[in-house]
């Protein structure tokens, strides 16, 4: 692996080591010192074509706690604005002495033209509705946990799936770690070509919601065009939000997850958000270890390859 | 080294962890994962048997404190689970000395757990070539190799069998 752009091209095998590594991370974040020297003398450079909060911060806090210095770039204040191209921009932070890019962008496939430009590892931290992998990394680690495997657990991913890189990056990388995964929405916002998905599809949330053990709420989002393919957001509640209701339906042990931010009241209830078996605080300080477990791979030691 | 001599060394190493500490107590015995873990496991089973007290012990992970991560192949990382070592006496245990690096990494990781009042090191087997001013407290066997020799220890834990191997020539 020498970077890491998707879940779609990566096997079971290298995710399974992923995660347990995660592991490992999960350990050392919980230390009294939670950091380690493995990559000290190494620069991380996060590049954030697109504004972003928590995966930044994520990102930024993993390779501090893996010992490598940061250096962050945000659009509004960078040459972009004077009309230097990308191409440009990134080589110009690479003569920085950058070891791996972080990198976020809104057009889709973007970080792997950076990949071909740059010699050194890229991560991709979300490509237009395309892919977000470590977030599907976090997810998987937090399911995991919880359940032990993903063999074999069933999970609904509901809401706008078309425009959602996290449910693309979830969907296969959950299936290629086992699980049975049942896309929910409505038709407007399922994928295009559904059928080419590792997973099912349904328009009726209260038909499946009583089977599943992991209900993953995406979350509404207007400035991609979300809401202009619903009649209005409370239409959208009553149909595929996590209602007081539909949480009392739910298996005893099954849980929600969100990849945030939320917009309480609309995918999910304020008191569904709070309550235990909501494990959305969990995922984000999963994410930080998976991040420290994909960049350690890509950065610590030798290629094997 | 056959497993009988395995085992009267740890027995041996044992009686002397006892001795030099003036007995168990607020003795902690860590292994150094891989196959230090099931020795610690093993001398703190001996001490048992001797002293009636159970140690404590703990596995150490040191792959994230490495210097050489640049340049060796990787490999996975293990779990690293310490019990409270602030005031203890720590004896790490592993199962080859040899150039001291591990162990310089080992200590680097114990300082980000706690503050042992000691450190002591115990090695089943001392091959040396020590390239770091670190010596061993306890030592199972002293084993005088060239370096391009590997030694290998196995354990029945992780291997199935114990015993020691020494392989000539390779890398």
């Amino acid at each position: 692996m020498n970077h890491f752009l998707s879940t779609e091209d990566v096997s079971r095998q290298d995710l399974t080591d992923l995660l347990d590594d995660a592991d490992s991370f999960v350990e050392v974040l919980a230390r009294p010192i939670p950091k380690v020297p493995a990559l000290r003398g190494k620069t991380v450079a996060t590049m954030f074509f697109e504004p972003s909060t928590r995966t930044k911060l994520s990102f930024e806090k993993a390779a501090k706690a893996l010992s490598a210095d940061t250096m962050s770039f945000s659009p509004g204040t960078s040459a972009l604005k004077k009309g230097e191209s990308l191409k440009d921009t990134v080589l110009t932070v690479q003569a920085m002495g950058t070891d791996a890019m972080v990198v976020r962008h809104q057009a889709t496939g973007a970080p792997w033209r950076i990949a071909e430009w740059v010699d050194q590892p890229v991560l991709n931290a979300g490509d237009g509705a395309h892919q977000h992998p470590t977030q599907a990394l976090l997810d998987a680690l937090t399911i995991r946990q919880r359940f032990g495997t993903l063999d074999g657990v069933r999970i609904g991913i509901v809401g706008d799936i078309r425009h959602s890189r996290v449910a693309r990056s979830d969907v296969f990388a959950f299936s290629t770690l086992g699980a049975e995964v049942t896309m929910v929405g409505p038709r407007t916002l399922l994928p295009i070509a559904a059928e080419d998905w590792p997973a099912s599809a349904t328009e009726d949330l209260d038909h499946v919601i009583s089977e599943l053990d992991v209900v993953y709420l995406l979350r509404v989002q207007a400035e991609r065009g979300g809401a202009s393919v619903f009649p209005s957001l409370s239409e959208y509640t009553k149909r595929f939000g996590m209602t007081r209701e539909r949480f009392a339906r739910l298996k005893p042990d099954s849980v929600v997850l969100h990849p945030g931010p939320m917009n309480r009241g609309v995918e999910i209830a304020a008191e569904v958000a709070d309550d235990e078996r909501s494990l959305i605080l969990k995922q984000v300080s999963n994410g930080v270890a998976v991040r420290m477990a994909v960049l350690f791979r890509l950065m610590g030691g030798e290629h094997s390859e | 080294m056959d497993p009988g001599d395995i085992d009267r060394a740890l027995t041996r190493i044992a009686h002397e962890i006892l001795e030099r500490n003036r007995g168990a107590e607020d003795v902690v015995l860590v292994g150094i994962h891989t196959r230090g873990a099931p020795l610690a496991k093993r001398l703190a089973a001996a001490i048992e048997t001797i002293e009636g007290e159970t140690m404590p012990t703990g596995i150490l992970d040191i792959g994230l404190y490495r210097d050489d991560l640049d340049t060796r192949p990787k490999t996975e990382l293990g779990r690293t689970a310490v019990p409270e070592i602030d005031g203890a006496t720590v004896v790490l245990v592993d199962d080859v000395l040899y150039t001291g690096r591990t162990i310089r990494a080992a200590l680097d990781a114990l300082a980000d757990l706690g503050r042992p009042a000691r450190v002591q090191l115990a090695a089943l087997v001392d091959r040396g070539h020590r390239e770091l001013p670190i010596r061993p407290d306890y030592v199972g066997k002293n084993l005088p190799t060239a370096p391009g020799e590997r030694v290998t220890v196995h354990v029945v834990e992780i291997d199935g069998h114990d015993g020691v191997v020494i392989e000539t020539g390779g890398t």
